[in-house]
C-alpha cells in the first residue's frame, strides 16, 4: 500500500476519534453515549489494524484483538447491562453550559495540537501526525469527566481517556510493550467491574447515582 | 528466640480449653527463659560470637552478634521472662483480657523480638525486630479493647513509638554515612566527624528515650501500664524499657567512637529530670499501676543519669570511673528489671483477687494474701533502696560515681554535677516513701472494701514465679562482688576498662568502689547489724514490757470504734509531696466548705507536660491540617479539575 494513501486514511480516523470525542463530550443520553463509546473503540480497532496491516508489526494484532474484544464489545456490553439493570435507558443529564464546555474542548485541542508539535517531529512513525488528536481527545475525555455529575458518565469519561492513551501510544511508537498494554487492558477490565459494583451500591446507600451523594467528607457536615 | 516464635505459633494453632492452653504455653515459655538466663550468662564470659542468617531479604541477611553487652540484656531478658511466663501461666488463666490464643501469640511474639533486638548485629533486623516488638506490645496493651480509655492508651503508646522509631532509623542513616552498608560492623569503623556524632548521639537519645520514657516522651508510659494485663505492663516495664537502654548504650558507647563530654551531660540532665519528675509525680498517685508506671520513669531516669555519667568520664578517658559509673547504670537496670516485674507481678495478683486497681479502695491484704504481701514487700524494699537488698547496691555505686566527679578536669561540671546528685538522692529518697505508700496502703491496715475480704492468695505457679525474682534480689543484694565480677567483660568491651582490679582488692563480703579508703560496703555487715539490731531491741522490749500481747482499742477521742475509713489514704499520704512540689504539677481540687453535711473532696493531678508541650503540638497540627483542609472539596468534579489543571500545566511548561 502506498504510504500517502495510508497516511490519508489514518488521518481519517484520527480526525473520527476527535469527533466522537466530542460528542461523547456533548451526549446527554447515557445510553447514546455508551454507544459512542463502542464507536470510539472500533475506530480504534481499525486504525491499530491499519497500521498492523500496513507495518506487517504482528504485535500490534495482539493490540487490535484486545480492543475489539474489550472496548468494543466487552466493556460497552457490561456497561449497558448496568444502565439496564439500574433502569437508566433514558436518563438524560444536564450537562451545564454546553456551549462553554464546547469552547473549552477547543481551546484544549489548539493547546494539545501546540503542544504535540514538537514530539511528532522527533517521531519517525506513519502516525505522527495524529498525536497531537489523541492529546486532543484525552483532555476532552478528561474534561467530560469533569462536567459529568452521574457516575456512569464519569466511567464512560475515564474508559475514553484509556482509549486515547491508546491512540496516542499507537501514533507515537506504534503501540506500547506488550505486558503494559495487557496491564491496562486488565486494568480496564478489572476497573470496570469495580464500578459496577460501585455503582449498585452507590444506589443503594444514596438513592441515586449522582456522585454528589459522595461529596460528604467524613467529619464535614 | 525461634522456640519462641514456634511456641506461639503453635499457641494459635492448637486450640485448647483456655486454662489448659494457658498452662500448658506460658509454662513452656517460662523454659525458654531459663534457657536465655543461660545463654546470658554463658555469653558473658565468652567471647563476641557473630553469625549471619540466611533469613532477610536477598543482598540483606541478618547478622546477629552476641557480645558481653547483648549477653548482660539477654540474661536480664531471661530472668525477668521466665517469671513473666510463669506468673502468666496462671493468670491467664482466669479470663481476663481477650482471646488468649492471640494473647499468647503476641506474647511469645513479643519476647522473640526482644531477644531479636539484643541480638540484631544490623540496623535492618534491628530495626525491624525493634518495629515487631513495639506492634506486638502495642496489640498486647489493647487486650481489652472494647474499652475506649485503654484504645486510648494505645493509641499514644503507639504514635510515641513512631516518633522513636523514626528518629533510631534517622540515626542509624546517619551512622552508615553513605556507605550503604548497614551491618554494625561497618558502623564501627566508620568515623564521623564531631557534629554529625553529635546528631546520632541526639537522634538515639530522642528515639530511644520514646521507648525508654525519657522526660518528654515519657507520657505514654503512664497511660499504657494501667491498660494492659500485668504480666504485659511487667514485661513492658521490667524488660522492654531496658532494651531501649541497651539500644542507647549500644549506640553511644559501641557504635560512636569519638564521645564528647556535652553528650554525657546532656543525658545526665535528661535522666536527672526524669528520675525527680517520676518520683515526684509517684507519689501522687492513687492508682497502683500509674503509681509503678512512674516509678518505672524514675528509676529508667536514673538508668539515664548513670550512664550519661559514664558517658563523661569515658570521653575524659577516666575509664575506671566510667566502668564504675558503668556499673551502676547495668546493675541498676537488672535490679528494676527484677523488682519492678515481681512488683507489677504483685499488682496482677492483687487485681485478679480484688478486681480493684485504685489504692483508694485496697487495704489489709497482707491477711488474705500472705504470700504476695510477702514477696511483695522484698520487691518493695529492694526499690525503695534499702540495704541488704539489691537496690541498695546499684544505688550505692551510682552515688559513689557521683561522688568522684570532682576529679573531673572540668570546673563547670565540678560545680554543677554535686547539685545533680542533690536531685538524685531526692528522687531516691522520694522514691522509697512512694513505696512505703504502695505497700502500706495496699497490704497493711483494714480493709477499705467488704469485697476484699474475699480475696485469695495466689497459686503455686504465681508463687515460683515471684518468688524466682525475690530470690535474685536478695542474691545480687548479698554478693554483689561475685556479681560484678561475671558483668566485668561488659565494661571491658564498652569503655575499654573493666573494674577487675578494684573488684580484686576486694573479697566477695565487701564491694569497693575504687579505693577500700574511701567506701565499702558489705552486705552480710548491713545484714548482721540489722538482724542484730533487731533481735536487741526486741529483747529489751521482752525485758522492760515484759507483758504480753493484748489487744484493746487505741485512742478513740470519744468517736467509738476506729474503721477503715479513718486510715491514712493514698491521697493523704501523698499530700505533704502534693504542698511541696505544687509549682510542677497542674492541680485541680475541690475543697468542701466546712458545713457540708456529705463533704466530698476531690482532685485531679494532671502532667504538665500535655499542657506545656503536646496540646500546642497537637493544636499546630490540627491548624496546619485545617488550612490544608480547604482544599479538599469533597467533590469529585473538583478533584478531577485538580489533576486536569496540573496535566495541562505540566504539558505546557514542559514541553
Amino acid at each position: 500500500m502506498s504510504s500517502p494513501f495510508v497516511g490519508q486514511v489514518i488521518d481519517l480516523l484520527a480526525a473520527l476519534m476527535l469527533l466522537i470525542a466530542f460528542a461523547m463530550l456533548a451526549q446527554r443520553r447515557l445510553l447514546r453515549l455508551i454507544h459512542l463509546f463502542a464507536l470510539q473503540g472500533a475506530v480504534l480497532t481499525l486504525n491499530t489494524m491499519v497500521v498492523a496491516v500496513t507495518l506487517v508489526q504482528s504485535h500490534l494484532w495482539f493490540s487490535v484483538a484486545l480492543n475489539l474484544v474489550l472496548k468494543v464489545i466487552v466493556l460497552p456490553m457490561i456497561l449497558i447491562r448496568v444502565v439496564n439493570r439500574l433502569g437508566l435507558r433514558r436518563d438524560a443529564e444536564s450537562v451545564g453550559n454546553l456551549p462553554f464546555i464546547m469552547l473549552v474542548a477547543v481551546v484544549l485541542v489548539i493547546l494539545s495540537f501546540n503542544v504535540a508539535l514538537p514530539i511528532s517531529r522527533l517521531a519517525g512513525t506513519i502516525t505522527r501526525g495524529t498525536l497531537g488528536i489523541a492529546m486532543a481527545s484525552m483532555l476532552i475525555a478528561f474534561l467530560m469527566m469533569i462536567t459529568r455529575r452521574k457516575a456512569v458518565a464519569q466511567v464512560v469519561g475515564f474508559l475514553a481517556m484509556e482509549n486515547a492513551l491508546f491512540f496516542a501510544a499507537t501514533s507515537a511508537t506504534y503501540g506500547m510493550p506488550m505486558v503494559v498494554e495487557l496491564g491496562i487492558a486488565l486494568d480496564v477490565l478489572v476497573g470496570t467491574f469495580i464500578f459496577g459494583i460501585f455503582f449498585f451500591q452507590i444506589r443503594e446507600t444514596f438513592d441515586s447515582l449522582d456522585t454528589r451523594s459522595l461529596e460528604r467528607l467524613g467529619g464535614r457536615e | 528466640m525461634v522456640y519462641w516464635i514456634a511456641l506461639g505459633a503453635a499457641g494459635v494453632a492448637i486450640p485448647l480449653e483456655r486454662a489448659v492452653h494457658a498452662r500448658v504455653f506460658f509454662t513452656l515459655g517460662t523454659l525458654g527463659g531459663l534457657l536465655l538466663t543461660g545463654v546470658g550468662l554463658a555469653g558473658l564470659s565468652g567471647w563476641p560470637q557473630s553469625a549471619v542468617l540466611g533469613l532477610g531479604l536477598p543482598d540483606l541477611p541478618f547478622h546477629v552478634r552476641i557480645d558481653p553487652l547483648s549477653s548482660f540484656f539477654l540474661l536480664l531478658l531471661g530472668a525477668a521472662g521466665a517469671a513473666v511466663s510463669a506468673f502468666s501461666a496462671e493468670y491467664f488463666q482466669r479470663g481476663g483480657g481477650g482471646e488468649i490464643r492471640l494473647v499468647c501469640l503476641l506474647y511469645h511474639v513479643f519476647l522473640a523480638a526482644m531477644t531479636m533486638v539484643l541480638i540484631a548485629d544490623d540496623a535492618y533486623l534491628f530495626m525491624l525486630a525493634w518495629e515487631t516488638m513495639a506492634l506486638a506490645s502495642y496489640f498486647l496493651v489493647i487486650t481489652d479493647h472494647r474499652i475506649a480509655e485503654i484504645r486510648r492508651a494505645g493509641f499514644i503508646y503507639f504514635l510515641v513509638a513512631h516518633l522513636g522509631a523514626i528518629a533510631i532509623l534517622l540515626a542509624f542513616g546517619l551512622l552508615q554515612l553513605g556507605q550503604w552498608d548497614y551491618t554494625f560492623e561497618a558502623m564501627r569503623n566508620t568515623s564521623l566527624g564531631t557534629q554529625w556524632s553529635a546528631a546520632v548521639f541526639v537522634l538515639a537519645l530522642i528515639g530511644f528515650g520514646a521507648k525508654a520514657g525519657f522526660l518528654p516522651l515519657h507520657v505514654w508510659l503512664p497511660e499504657a501500664h494501667p491498660a494492659a494485663p500485668s504480666p504485659v505492663s511487667a514485661l513492658m516495664s521490667g524488660v522492654m524499657l531496658k532494651t531501649a537502654i541497651y539500644g542507647f548504650l549500644r549506640v553511644s558507647f559501641d557504635l560512636l567512637q569519638n564521645q564528647v563530654w556535652w553528650w554525657g551531660v546532656v543525658a545526665l540532665a535528661v535522666g536527672l529530670a526524669t528520675a525527680f519528675y517520676g518520683a515526684v509525680f509517684a507519689a501522687l498517685q492513687t492508682d497502683m499501676k500509674r503509681l509503678l508506671a512512674y516509678s518505672s520513669i524514675e528509676n529508667i531516669g536514673i538508668v539515664l543519669a548513670g550512664a550519661g555519667l559514664a558517658l563523661v568520664f569515658h570521653a575524659y578517658g577516666m575509664d575506671l570511673l566510667a566502668a564504675l559509673a558503668l556499673a551502676a547504670t547495668l546493675l541498676h537496670c537488672l535490679n528494676h528489671a527484677l523488682f519492678k516485674t515481681l512488683l507489677f507481678l504483685a499488682t496482677g495478683a492483687v487485681m485478679h483477687a480484688t478486681s480493684q486497681r485504685s489504692l483508694g479502695k485496697l487495704g489489709g491484704l497482707i491477711r488474705r494474701m500472705p504470700w504476695v504481701a510477702g514477696l511483695a514487700l522484698i520487691g518493695t524494699l529492694a526499690i525503695a533502696g534499702l540495704p541488704p537488698l539489691n537496690g541498695f547496691v546499684s544505688e550505692w555505686l551510682l552515688f559513689q560515681s557521683f561522688l568522684l566527679s570532682p576529679s573531673l578536669p572540668n570546673s563547670y561540671l565540678n560545680m554543677f554535677i554535686p547539685i545533680g546528685t542533690a536531685l538524685l538522692a531526692l528522687a531516691v529518697a522520694l522514691s522509697s516513701y512512694v513505696m512505703v505508700k504502695f505497700f502500706g496502703i495496699v497490704f497493711l491496715g483494714l480493709p477499705r472494701e467488704e469485697s476484699l475480704h474475699e480475696a485469695h492468695d495466689i497459686g503455686l505457679a504465681a508463687r515460683i514465679a515471684m518468688g524466682w525474682l525475690a530470690l535474685w534480689c536478695v542474691l545480687i543484694g548479698l554478693a554483689p562482688v561475685l556479681f560484678l565480677r561475671t558483668l566485668d567483660p561488659v565494661f571491658q568491651t564498652l569503655v575499654g576498662t573493666g573494674l577487675r582490679d578494684s573488684l580484686a582488692r576486694s573479697n566477695w563480703t565487701f564491694l569497693t568502689a575504687v579505693a577500700p579508703e574511701q567506701a565499702s560496703y558489705s552486705a552480710l555487715a548491713f545484714l548482721l547489724v540489722i538482724v542484730l539490731v533487731i533481735v536487741i531491741v526486741a529483747m529489751l522490749l521482752r525485758r522492760w514490757f515484759p507483758v504480753d500481747r493484748r489487744r484493746a482499742p487505741a485512742w478513740d477521742c470519744g468517736f467509738g470504734k476506729l474503721d477503715a475509713r479513718m486510715q491514712d489514704s493514698a491521697e493523704g499520704y501523698g499530700q505533704p509531696v502534693k504542698q511541696i512540689f505544687q509549682v510542677f504539677l497542674r492541680l485541680e481540687r475541690h475543697h468542701p466548705s466546712p458545713f457540708d453535711r456529705q463533704p466530698r473532696y476531690h482532685s485531679r493531678i494532671e502532667d504538665p507536660v500535655w499542657e506545656r508541650l503536646y496540646l500546642p503540638v497537637a493544636r499546630g497540627v490540627e491548624r496546619l491540617a485545617s488550612i490544608i483542609g480547604a482544599v479538599q472539596h469533597g467533590r469529585i468534579a473538583i478533584y478531577l479539575v485538580y489533576s486536569f489543571v496540573t496535566l495541562l500545566l505540566l504539558l505546557v511548561v514542559i514541553l
